[in-house]
């Protein structure tokens, strides 16, 4: 009643300061999480949730959109169980979904170290971390079967790093004290995804999985108020179809490239749960951005994609800056107590190390200092050259000669002599589809898991927890709680036609009139554009001012986009300039609702900075008098209405977080 | 491939260990030649063993052959649209690049060394003289041009070795450990380069005037 | 700098293909290959004509979906590198380069330089994991891995499934790619169980597929952005031939 009360003076307090923007509607709770002990909750669940019969699972049809680490292992499980699956990728092989970037590595409570590790703390270092934004149910859950993950994983032949005994080694990960990192060189994310890929080709050979290659979902069939399919393009023809299912997975992965500039695949986009949005899923914290502290900085305009330097380079490297501003001193010509070690300066006890919101802020202001180095000013040093003195260049190289090469590669400078240049970029989406406990979304038969849903993460995801949290729902979560909705399928009865060609029609209307304006822009300049706005006026610090300038621009570059754009070619076979204006479309209405999200959620929490709250240091100040809440968005044609969902917290007492 | 090219090489050694026997002089090398008719004898009839080796190795150099135009069109058909840029090779190694038509000019070299030396056809002492004069008068230096030729056949034959050695350790998998891996090169190289040597010294030595 | 451009354009796997001369002016040293390719496009969409289709996504050279054959090599001259990840830098203002797809019977062109590879995810379906249903595996650290086998199992893993191997093996073969995976899968205790069915049935759907036989000329590892090493397709060969004498 308290939180009721609550709600009803800030929504006063609101329609007051934005006016028109958004209306605020009934709170929405998750319904499915168990009470009792956080530790049985999970048991409970499993035990409560209904069970198929394996003869119907057969007959039962599950569409999953997606194939990185939480689609592709769902896709595989579901397979597995025996359900029809079918599974759909934009790219040509399911191997190739984005999850095969990740770098550093997955978190588990495995306590293989005896450093003081388990699935309490593991479960408290997410919250906290979070920014007391995330749920603890889910949490907790998340914590407790990340052990089941690396035994899944070693058991495909995941080949993790092992020590000289033949056990698995681990290391400590970006904003952690204990060693709970488990890892394959630097390119965990690419072992993780091929387990998963080559588990999901085995259900292919085996008749259980139809996978989609080239194909690209861009509207979901909602009949009788249930998920029922999907409409996709297939790319290579431009047929139009329709796949109707008894449940819609989607795993697509998050929206970080309506910054146009991230360190997202080009192809990442947000058009299927943009979709789903705007057919009744809720959107959760949409405004939560990751901004990632060591990426290779831009070099000119004509950049195309940023890339991420694996965190665990911090576990070595040393950031700094010159002491003066506008020092052009060559690095190595700088001495040693005119450097400003500022992370080991303002944050003795984790130094480096400190989380990634912290690390990428501290960044950008040490630059808005004008203390920034590289072109434009841009950029912060990580060096090693401590690192090698200490460990000897054989032993850097052995830990890090693959990030090296590829530093190198990309910007043409040795790092073992030169210290790397690095700047914080766009990298996660924390926000995404609003789902409960069971990973379902507001519209019953649509599941959302990775990080296409708002997840587990709250409001700053700690390193190496994506794809801890996208096999959790993959292999694990998923499997079991879509088992309790489809045990009721026998009642879902058939799609309405009129359903189905309602959406193919809302598919073919963009088609054609993309396709029709004929205009003057390409879509790629338009996006670029966008993604200049949003990190100029969303990015890592957000104003009133800011995002008030962001959501004038909006809405006219929208409308010059669909009076502008120049798309070539027709819609018959492969036209990548027609797909990419598709997707700048809906990033277009998206960007908006960021920039709502943020400008309402007026307290500063994990990525989402508001200068506006501050404290005396200038670290981030959460209110959660005020906004203890998930922000779950509800797209109406006459606006955004915002659904809160309380958050509780009952185990983790939620303090200020500080890593000095 | 692997295993025709390897009764082939075992051939070759022999062959070549045959060859040096020319430095023992004319007795000793028609000896060995009469002994290749005999061997076996009296149990068997004569050129009973010889006969069967001229058998394997004519089924292996066919074999081989076929495997290799069976390769050549299997790759034909794989790549069916050839690139417009010339492809640069990646790879080093020359030995790997004429496999197919150092194959073809081995293939004409045996057939005149045929002719030569075992048939007499195009040997100036023709095929009724004994082994080793017909040896001699081939490599004379009037015909200069004669030796010049096995030379270059041999070199060939050298790349075909290096290359074909290995990749037939390759093929049958021997070459999965490093250290072995790295042996089994080395030894590639050396007998490619032992049967080199073997094969040329007979005719240089001829050429120049050591063995007469 | 300024550079000339040769690329194959081909409408569709049913037209005849032939090759394009474009300009592309003001190319910085610091862009890498596809975003100078990307400057190319976005003028040929404003003139009107029909921009040039390739393959990429994640450019940074992991997820194996880029890939062309540049001035007659996969991927360019510059080694250990995928296309994405090739910058400017190494070529010099006048330059003419020529751009080809992929050229395979068994990887049709769909567009321009984009071809099919879904060969390779029929050569994976025929035995390329560990069958090990979610939720069946043993405790992780109940079968210790002796480092070496998890290194060289790793460095075989890291195969990105591009085709370069493909593309630059003159007899069309994709070996590289079949061993990587057997050799990944045959070096650690979790891939012995179903070893010798695996080499088997993924060397057959290779064959079957149309790829050519491979006679070990090494220009697939040449290439091979990842590097996997030529001794994986040994290990292939010894767990076929073991497989093919039972």
């Amino acid at each position: 009643m308290k939180f009721r009360r609550r709600a009803q003076q800030q929504q006063e307090e609101e329609t007051v300061s934005l006016p028109g923007m958004y209306r605020v509607g009934e709170p929405i709770q998750d319904t499915k999480a168990p009470d009792g002990p956080i530790e049985d909750r999970w048991d409970t669940r499993r035990f409560q949730a209904k069970l198929v019969n394996p003869v119907n699972k057969r007959k039962l049809t599950v569409i999953v959109v997606g194939t990185g680490l939480a689609g592709g292992s769902a896709a595989a499980t579901l397979g597995e169980l025996g359900y029809k699956v079918k599974s759909f990728c934009y790219q040509d092989s399911p191997r190739r979904a984005h999850s095969i970037a990740a770098q550093g590595g997955i978190n588990a409570a495995k306590n293989y170290r005896g450093d003081g590790d388990s699935i309490y703390r593991l479960f408290y270092d997410t919250v906290k971390g979070g920014d007391y934004r995330a749920r603890e149910s889910n949490v907790y859950r998340l914590a407790q079967v990340s052990v089941n993950i690396i035994d899944q994983a070693v058991a495909q032949g995941v080949p993790f790093a092992r020590e000289y005994g033949g056990l698995l080694d681990t290391r400590s990960f970006g904003g952690t004290q204990v060693s709970r990192t488990f890892y394959a060189r630097g390119q965990t994310g690419q072992q993780l995804l091929l387990g998963a890929y080559q588990a999901l080709e085995r259900q292919v050979a085996a008749g259980n999985v139809e996978v989609f290659t080239r194909h690209e979902m861009l509207e979901l069939i909602v009949s009788g108020g249930r998920a029922r399919g999907v409409v996709v393009r297939d790319m290579v023809t431009g047929e139009i179809e329709t796949h109707l299912a008894d449940a819609v997975v989607l795993a697509s992965g998050g929206y970080g490239n309506v910054f146009y500039l991230s360190t997202n695949a080009k192809g990442c986009n947000t058009t299927a749960i943009w979709r789903a949005h705007k057919k009744g899923a809720y959107f959760g914290n949409p405004c939560y951005t990751q901004i990632h502290p060591t990426c290779i900085p831009q070099s000119g305009d004509h950049q195309s994609k940023l890339t991420l330097m694996s965190e665990s380079l911090r576990n070595d490297g040393r950031v700094w800056v010159p002491k003066r501003k506008g020092d052009n001193r060559a690095p190595g010509d700088i001495p040693e107590d005119e450097r400003d070690y500022y992370l080991e300066r303002i944050y003795p006890a984790f130094g480096n190390l400190v989380p990634r919101d912290i690390a990428s802020r501290a960044a950008k202001n040490v630059c808005d200092e004008g203390r920034g180095v590289g072109p434009g000013g841009l950029g912060v040093y990580l060096d090693f050259a401590d690192a090698i003195r200490r460990m000897g260049r054989e032993a850097v190289e052995k830990k890090y000669g693959n990030l090296f090469e590829m530093y190198e590669r990309i910007t043409g400078e040795n790092p073992y002599e030169v210290p790397m240049r690095i700047y914080p970029a766009v990298h996660y989406t924390m926000g995404g589809l609003w789902v409960d406990y069971d990973l379902q979304s507001t519209i019953p038969g649509l599941f959302v898991i990775g990080e296409a849903n708002f997840s587990d993460h709250g409001a700053n995801r700690l390193g190496a927890s994506a794809l801890m949290q996208g096999l959790a729902d993959g292999y694990f979560v998923l499997p079991t709680t879509i088992g309790d909705y489809l045990a009721g399928a026998t009642s879902f009865g058939p799609v309405e036609e009129d359903d189905v060609a309602e959406a193919r029609k809302a598919v073919q209307d963009k088609i054609d009139k993309l396709l029709s304006v004929n205009g003057n822009r390409t879509a790629d300049s338009f996006h670029r554009e966008l993604g200049r706005i949003m990190w100029d006026y969303c990015g890592m610090e957000r104003t009133e001012e800011s995002l008030r300038k962001a959501l004038e621009r909006i809405p006219e570059l929208r409308e010059e986009f669909w009076n502008n754009v120049k798309v070539p070619g027709d819609a018959e076979g492969l036209n990548q300039a027609l797909e990419r204006a598709g997707r700048v479309a809906d990033f277009f209405e998206l960007a908006e609702l960021m920039c709502i999200d943020a400008l309402h959620r007026t307290e500063s929490c994990g990525g989402h900075f508001r200068a506006e709250s501050q404290d005396a240091d200038g670290e981030a100040l959460r209110d959660d008098e005020n906004f203890a809440y998930v922000a779950a968005w509800e797209w109406t044609p006459e606006g955004p209405v915002l659904h809160k969902e309380e958050l509780n917290y009952e185990y983790v007492k939620m303090t200020q977080r500080s890593y000095k | 491939m692997a295993v025709t090219g390897a009764v082939l090489v075992l051939f070759l050694i022999a062959h070549m260990l045959g060859n040096l026997k020319i430095f023992l002089g004319a007795d000793s090398f028609n000896h060995y030649a009469e002994w290749l008719r005999t061997v076996g004898s009296p149990a068997l009839p004569n050129r009973t063993v010889l006969t069967i080796t001229e058998i394997v190795l004519v089924v292996c150099v066919v074999l081989h052959m076929w495997a290799a135009v069976s390769l050549a069109r299997r790759a034909a058909k794989a790549r069916p649209v050839k690139y417009a840029a010339k492809r640069k090779s990646q790879a080093n190694g020359y030995a790997t690049h004429t496999m197919r038509y150092g194959g073809v000019i081995i293939v004409l070299f045996v057939i005149w060394h045929l002719l030569d030396m075992t048939f007499g056809t195009v040997n100036p002492e023709g095929g009724d003289a004994t082994p080793y004069a017909r040896m001699i008068a081939g490599f004379q230096p009037d015909r200069w041009w004669v030796a010049l030729f096995y030379l270059v056949a041999m070199v060939m034959v050298g790349f075909h070795l290096r290359h074909g050695l290995w990749s037939a350790f390759q093929t049958l998998g021997l070459t999965r450990r490093p250290r072995v891996r790295s042996t089994l090169q080395t030894t590639a190289v050396a007998v490619s380069a032992v049967l080199v040597i073997g094969f040329v010294s007979a005719p240089v030595c001829i050429l120049i005037g050591v063995v007469k | 700098m300024n550079l000339t451009l040769k690329i194959w354009r081909q409408n569709g796997s049913s037209d005849k293909g032939r090759m394009v001369t474009y300009r592309v002016d003001d190319v910085s040293p610091d862009m890498s290959f596809l975003e100078m390719l990307d400057v190319l496009n976005e003028r040929l969409i404003l003139e009107g004509d029909d921009p040039v289709a390739f393959d990429h996504d994640c450019r940074e050279g992991i997820c194996g979906m880029c890939g062309m054959v540049i001035n007659g090599v996969a991927h360019g001259e510059q080694k250990l590198t995928t296309t994405c990840q090739l910058h400017m830098r190494h070529f010099k203002d006048g330059d003419t380069i020529t751009i080809e797809p992929w050229r395979a019977a068994a990887f049709p062109v769909v567009k321009d330089l984009v071809v099919d590879r879904s060969a390779f995810d029929r050569i994976i379906q025929a035995g390329g994991f560990v069958s090990v249903p979610t939720g069946s595996a043993p405790e992780a650290h109940s079968v210790p891995v002796p480092k070496a086998d998890a290194d060289a199992a790793f460095d075989a893993a890291t195969c990105i499934g591009c085709g370069a191997c493909v593309a630059a093996c003159p007899n069309g073969s994709a070996s590289l790619f079949t061993a990587a995976k057997i050799t990944h899968l045959s070096l650690l205790p979790q891939g012995q169980p179903e070893r010798e069915s695996r080499a088997r049935a993924m060397v057959e759907q290779m064959d079957a597929e149309g790829f050519g036989g491979c006679t070990n000329t090494g220009e697939c590892t040449a290439v091979c952005p990842k590097g996997i090493p030529f001794d994986t397709i040994a290990r292939m060969n010894a767990d076929y031939l073991k497989a093919a004498s039972k």
